[in-house]
Order: C-alpha cells, then sequence, then structure tokens
C-alpha cells in the first residue's frame, strides 16, 4: 500500500486514509487565456512513466491538501510538501536528482 | 515431431466443455469451427506456405500422421527497412486494425511492432466481458459494431475466439441507477441495441445465486443485455496475428518503439530497438502507455494511466451462466469455462505505470460482492493482476488524427477496451486507410477543446 507522510500533521498515511487529487502545479489560466491554454488547464494532463507531482488530501486526518513527488514506474515516493507553494522545493528537486538524474517533468527540471 | 501447443489443448478441451451445454444443431455447428494446434504459414526458410485451415478435418488428418503438420500460427518475422502502415501495440486493438487494414482496404504491407509479447498487456489482463448498452449515440454504435463483430470473429478469422453470448445484467442498487438504466434501455431501443430493463425477479430467476435483498444494497432490477457475454482473451489477439501475419503483415515482438521520426510536420518512420523503420502511416494503439509514445511524437494527449486490477477464485462448478456488473458497489463478476470465478473492480485512484494491483482494492472489490453473492464467501482467490489502463476525461476513447502528419492514435479505452476490439479495429482501420470514418468522427482528440464530451462517465454507462 502506498504510504505518504503528511507534512502538516506528521503521521505516515496509508493510502486509504488519502484522496489522491491529480496532477499538481496546474497552471489556473483566466477568462483572457487562449483557447490552447485553457484547453491545457483543464484537459491536457502529464501522464510520465517517472517522476510525477501530484496533489493528495490528508481526508482521514487533518483534512489538508499537500504535495507529494512520486515515481508512476516503481512507486517510489521522493518526498511530500505543503500545498501553498506554485512550484516544488529545492530540496524535494535536489532528491529527484539524486535518484533520476536528468529528471524534467513540465516546466521543471 | 513437434507436439502441439499446450495452449490449444486447452483450447480444445474448453471447447468440449462448452459444447456439452448445445443442443445436437450446436454441436455439429461447433464441429466445424472447432480446431487445435497451429498451422503451417512458414517452412524452413521462412517462406510462407499456404494457407491451411483449422477444421475437424485437418484434426483428423494430423491425428493420422501423429501431429507432425501443425506450424506455427504466426510466423516470427525481422522488420524491413520500410511499410506502408507500421501499427505500434500488437494488442487486440493494434492487431484488428491492421486486420481491417488488410482485409477491408487491401493495405497489407504493413507491420504491427509490440515492446513485449503478443497480447502481453490489457488484452491478456481484463474480464473478457462484451457488451454495448451504453447511453450515447457514438458510443453504442462503435461498441455494437464491435458486439456484432464478435458473433462472427470465430469464423471470419478461422480461429475460436469462444465467443459465448451468455448475456450481461447491469444491477440497479439504487433508485439513482434504476431511472439511469431505464434511461439507458429507451436510448438503446433508439440505437437499435437490443437491451431491455428486467425486474429483481427476473434477476433472481437469470442469476440464481444472487441475493437480491442485501441490506445495503438490494437489487432493484437490472439493464439486461441478453446477446452481451465473454470470450476468450487470448484467442481474439492470437487469431487477428494468424491472420494478419497471413496476409503477409509482419508481426514483431519484443521490438520498442523509442522515437517517432517526422519531417516538416510528418510523420517519415519510427526508432526501435530493432533499428530505423520508415512508413507512410503510423498507428499509436498502445493503450496504458499512449502518453509516453504521443511525447515521443511531440503532442499532448488528455489521458492518465492508472492501474485496474481483476482476480479469479479457484475453480468450482457451474453456478453461474450469465455475466453480472454491479457499479455502485465496484464490483462484477462471471464464470469463466473453467469455473474460475473471474471477479474485477474500480480502478486506483493515482497514475500508474506499475501493472499489479493493490490488496485494499481486492477487499474493496470483494467485500461488495460477497453481500450481493453470499456463496463466493468462503471462495479461495487463486491469482491476482494488474493492467494500465489510459483514462480520458470523459471516460470515453480517442480515435483520431494527431497534430503529426500520417500519425493516427487509437486509445483512451480505459476500463472497457477488450468489448472494443473488433469495432475499434475496424473504425480505426477506415480512419487510417481513408481519412474519416463515421464511426470515429465523434471520437477526435480535439472534442475536448470544443466542449464536445462524450459523456459516458456521468451516464454510469461503464464502471469505474
Amino acid at each position: 500500500m502506498l504510504t505518504l507522510h503528511c507534512p502538516y500533521c506528521g503521521v505516515a498515511a496509508d493510502e486509504t486514509d488519502l484522496h489522491a487529487g491529480g496532477q499538481a502545479h496546474l497552471k489556473r489560466e483566466g477568462p483572457d487565456a487562449s483557447d490552447d491554454a485553457f484547453e491545457d488547464y483543464l484537459f491536457m494532463r502529464e501522464n510520465p512513466k517517472g517522476v510525477h507531482f501530484e496533489r493528495w488530501r490528508h481526508v482521514y486526518g487533518c483534512g489538508k491538501w499537500f504535495y507529494a513527488a512520486r515515481c508512476t514506474a516503481t512507486l517510489e515516493v521522493f518526498g511530500t510538501y505543503p500545498a501553498q507553494t506554485t512550484e516544488p522545493p529545492q530540496d524535494i528537486r535536489d532528491k529527484i536528482t539524486a535518484k533520476r538524474p536528468g529528471w524534467a517533468w513540465g516546466a521543471f527540471k | 515431431m513437434k507436439p502441439p501447443a499446450a495452449g490449444c489443448r486447452f483450447h480444445a478441451g474448453a471447447y468440449v466443455v462448452k459444447c456439452k451445454e448445445r443442443d445436437a444443431d450446436s454441436i455439429l455447428l461447433a464441429l466445424h469451427r472447432v480446431q487445435i494446434g497451429c498451422e503451417r504459414v512458414t517452412d524452413q526458410t521462412g517462406n510462407r506456405g499456404p494457407m491451411k485451415r483449422y477444421s475437424a478435418f485437418a484434426i483428423a488428418r494430423e491425428a493420422l500422421r501423429q501431429h507432425t503438420g501443425w506450424g506455427r500460427a504466426w510466423a516470427a518475422r525481422t522488420p524491413r527497412r520500410k511499410y506502408d502502415v507500421v501499427i505500434v501495440g500488437a494488442g487486440g486493438h493494434g492487431l484488428a486494425t491492421a486486420y481491417y487494414l488488410g482485409r477491408n482496404f487491401g493495405i497489407t504491407n504493413v507491420a504491427i511492432l509490440e515492446k513485449g509479447w503478443l497480447g502481453g498487456g490489457n488484452t491478456g489482463r481484463n474480464t473478457t466481458i462484451i457488451r454495448s448498452n451504453y447511453l450515447q449515440d457514438p458510443s453504442a454504435a462503435i461498441y455494437e459494431k464491435s458486439r456484432s463483430l464478435y458473433e462472427t470473429m470465430s469464423q471470419d478469422l478461422n480461429y475460436n475466439v469462444m465467443f459465448s453470448p451468455r448475456g450481461v445484467i447491469m444491477l440497479a442498487q439504487t433508485q439513482a441507477e434504476v431511472r439511469g438504466y431505464k434511461r439507458t434501455a429507451h436510448a438503446n431501443a433508439l440505437q437499435g441495441v437490443t437491451t431491455e430493463w428486467i425486474g429483481p425477479d427476473r434477476v433472481k430467476e437469470l442469476c440464481p445465486i444472487m441475493n437480491i435483498d442485501g441490506p445495503r444494497y438490494p437489487v432493484l432490477g437490472g439493464l439486461y443485455q441478453a446477446r452481451g457475454g465473454t470470450a476468450r482473451h487470448d484467442a481474439v489477439a492470437w487469431g487477428y496475428a494468424r491472420a494478419c501475419s497471413d496476409m503477409g503483415m509482419d508481426v514483431i515482438q519484443q521490438c520498442e518503439v523509442t522515437g517517432v521520426r517526422q519531417t516538416g510536420g510528418k510523420v517519415v518512420g519510427v526508432t526501435t530497438t530493432k533499428g530505423d523503420i520508415d512508413c507512410d502511416k503510423l498507428g499509436l494503439v498502445v493503450a496504458g502507455h499512449s502518453g509516453v509514445l504521443a511525447q515521443m511524437a511531440g503532442f499532448r494527449l488528455p489521458i492518465e494511466s492508472v492501474a485496474l486490477q481483476a482476480l479469479v477464485s479457484e475453480p468450482i462448478k457451474p453456478c453461474m451462466d450469465i455475466v453480472v456488473m454491479a457499479n455502485t458497489v465496484h464490483g462484477y463478476m462471471s464464470q469463466s469455462d473453467k469455473g474460475e470465478m473471474v471477479i474485477g473492480g474500480g480502478t486506483d485512484g493515482y497514475n500508474n505505470y506499475t501493472q499489479r494491483g493493490s490488496f485494499h482494492h481486492i477487499e474493496e472489490t470483494v467485500r461488495a460482492l460477497v453481500e450481493t453473492f453470499p456463496m463466493i464467501s468462503r471462495l479461495k482467490m487463486l491469482r491476482q493482476w494488474g493492467g494500465i489502463v489510459d483514462v480520458t476525461g470523459d471516460r470515453s476513447p480517442i480515435l483520431s488524427k494527431t497534430p503529426v502528419d500520417g500519425v493516427f492514435v487509437n486509445c483512451g479505452w480505459g476500463t472497457g477496451g477488450f468489448k472494443a476490439i473488433p469495432g475499434s479495429g475496424w473504425a480505426m482501420a477506415e480512419l487510417m486507410a481513408k481519412g474519416q470514418s463515421p464511426l470515429t468522427d465523434e471520437f477526435s482528440m480535439f472534442r475536448f477543446r470544443e466542449g464536445k464530451f462524450i459523456d459516458e462517465s456521468v451516464a454510469a454507462g461503464v464502471a469505474h
């Protein structure tokens, strides 16, 4: 079972205590956005076989949303971090780089 | 002396078991269709030999000469430098696309590339359910085409795919489902798909092992499609591969595509682990790995890949001659010809490429089914497996041209791909050969930006 560390309440939460919320770091588009940008925001999703960033909610715990960096090919978890950010923090990126040199995800490297 | 393949012995054995349930006419008909072993399509030097049909006569002939005449069902080939069409993915959908390209449009200079083994992905990992009781018109059209092609597939391919139109019931266990399925039954009547709404008594009559008075989710009725059923999934892939090989196409296994080459926005070929292969048209039919292939070709798809798992019990005596789906509680069950109860459930909620399941999903699925089928509570489960399904935003597939000229994509079948194999191949072949198909018009990858969803997820036409 997938286990993620909740960055708010500090517990190791099982998959059954969590709710998966899909791709993290979506760039939200406003009314003046182009059709392409809006299609991307609404429907296109990163679907990598490897490093992936996701939103999760500790639904049967503190109830808060957080982010997780995970490998979709091995289910390895690189780390979790609070949701009050628009991009992955440097320490998480360094951890991923140590294990998956040369990784890239969307606009992040 | 070459013995016949072990799988084929089982094949014939299972067919005989099936025949016992039928009347004399059906058995006579079945004897015409039955086949075992494999035919010889290549000689020692790899050249193609004359077509040999499987038949009762062929069995008798081979019996007289110690079964020395059976050859390989399809030829093992090394890739040539150039093909008219390259299909990536030798699962059911890829092979069916190639087959109908040849049969319906005479395009036989085709290679089908497979990174693993033939039918080793979702084609060999599903619960083999075939139905076409969808709500939306475009879905009903392609799934009904598919179901009707399954009816004659064994004869068309001269390969026994064990299609068993045993009937499918989708249980209504909430008032919302009752309304939803009645609506679907009316929609199906208008679409020319034969389904009917049946009450709980009829459900019990069709499936006596069911407890219809469950305390939490009583059975309030069901949507019944009498011509739905199951088929042997491996045989579908093998039958198509044999037919493709016989038309002169190259089925190339253990050949992984590592890049898509293009010039000026048009595809010119692929790079693979067995070298570069040029092509005029490229079909990507790779289910869970569609996103990976699309990335190689330089475009994105509105798809996420998640794990879906299934499990089978120990074999028991025949107790259930129908397929039952319970979408509210996320479980579906049928009994295979070997006697195993085949059970499927919902998908994992997060992106995953590992092709394995998880115990808590098994628990969830089995817990739900035990209430409706109390007799399975003491069954031992034999094995469990996972496949990677490609899910779109509206839970409907994508059969479409792409931003790259000459590249076509067939994906997004999500949790319901097996039932669609022949219809999907038929439609995809037409799309690739003519650039347009009435069956695929609505399934464009550009439908999302136009807001033209084929929304089967809200319609509860599929289990997720």
